[in-house]
């Protein structure tokens, strides 16, 4: 995996960002274990203390779960995981249509445009 | 448990009337990765060097697991200086035999190991090998110590970006969770995603001590940025 880290944001929201991706898009899947604290650090090239934070955040939210001997692992609760892809689908939209209103174009237009990418992606 | 390093109104002067530290109150916990930042001339080294035991403080006191710098503490600290103080005719294996010597919690088969993975010789003479290898070398000998508390004054300012990131994925991998290592350099941008927190030094004296993350939640922006800014020439 690559671990692209960007200057202003704090490094464990980036790291948590980074593993849900990870688990929506299926890298790893329900139930999956995760590697150690130490091995995801190193990896990533960041202080395992930061490592250790954003996991303990996923685990708040119910993303993934410790078991006291055996490690950590990704929730089974498979409503959870695409529900957060739904959430994280809508934030890109958002995103989407921000830019694509920052260009001045109206929704007719973003539709247009949108159906001619999907016609071009699908030949490909 | 005690920190692992506490200064109270530490203070050096080298008698020319300027103050190298002025009343510098630090501690340091267990566990972290620090990273010790400031322009030339803020006190870095003047710092590391007292830690060490090579300078005697001029007013104030350095505690160090509770105990003042002298022998016992040098068992507990893994000291990478600025300056290589190797003989240049030596061979890596005199090395390795020279650290085993001297240091109890030095684990040779750590440093073979890491020696091998980088692929230098233990026949290799120190002379042969290149300024880039040599400063790796160094840092293999010194993160082979299973210390209390590592200090390392500038480990990658001499190599190049490739070899930077296996000095620090190597400083990761080495580390005990207990253990505490502080870090001096100028290269903040390369080393600031394996910091725990930061401290800045200015005219000898601490004017930020927080984690990366606080700075980076409350600031919106990188040390390497907010360094740039304080430090504005």
């Amino acid at each position: 995996m690559t671990w692209n880290l960007d200057n202003n944001m704090p490094i464990y929201l980036q790291l948590m960002e980074q593993i849900q991706r990870d688990i929506i898009s299926g890298k790893y899947g329900p139930g999956d274990k995760l590697p150690s604290v130490r091995e995801l650090a190193v990896e990533a090239a960041v202080n395992p203390n930061t490592m250790q934070k954003a996991l303990s955040e996923l685990e708040r939210g119910g993303l993934v779960y410790s078991q006291r001997t055996s490690g950590r692992f990704i929730t089974e609760d498979e409503e959870l995981i695409k529900e957060l892809k739904r959430e994280q689908a809508g934030k890109y939209l958002a995103e989407f249509f921000e830019n694509m209103r920052s260009l001045g174009l109206k929704e007719e237009e973003i539709r247009v445009l949108f159906e001619e990418a999907m016609k071009g992606e699908k030949k490909e | 448990m005690k920190p692992i390093l506490e200064c109270y109104g530490l203070s050096k002067t080298y008698g020319n009337g300027q103050w190298a530290l002025s009343n510098l109150n630090l501690s340091l916990e267990r566990g972290q990765i620090v990273g010790l930042l400031g322009p030339n001339g803020s006190g870095k080294t003047t710092l590391i060097k007292l830690i060490n035991d090579l300078l005697v403080p001029s007013e104030g006191s350095i505690h160090i697991d509770g105990n003042l710098p002298g022998v016992e503490t040098k068992k507990m600290i893994s000291y990478l200086p600025e300056r290589t103080y190797l003989a240049p005719s030596w061979k890596v294996r005199d090395l390795v035999s020279y650290f085993e010597d001297f240091y109890e919690d030095f684990r040779r088969e750590r440093a073979q190991q890491m020696l091998e993975a980088l692929g230098i010789s233990l026949h290799a003479r120190l002379r042969a090998l290149s300024k880039g290898t040599r400063e790796k070398v160094q840092l293999v000998m010194v993160m082979s110590r299973e210390a209390s508390l590592y200090i390392l004054d500038e480990p990658i300012g001499g190599v190049d970006p490739a070899a930077r990131d296996y000095i620090l994925n190597t400083i990761l991998t080495n580390y005990n969770e207990n253990a505490t290592i502080l870090i001096s350099t100028h290269l903040i941008s390369d080393i600031e995603k394996i910091l725990d927190r930061v401290i800045f030094l200015q005219n000898g004296q601490a004017v930020l001590n927080a984690t990366v993350d606080e700075i980076r939640m409350e600031q919106k922006k990188s040390i390497d940025m907010l360094f740039r800014e304080v430090f504005r020439c």
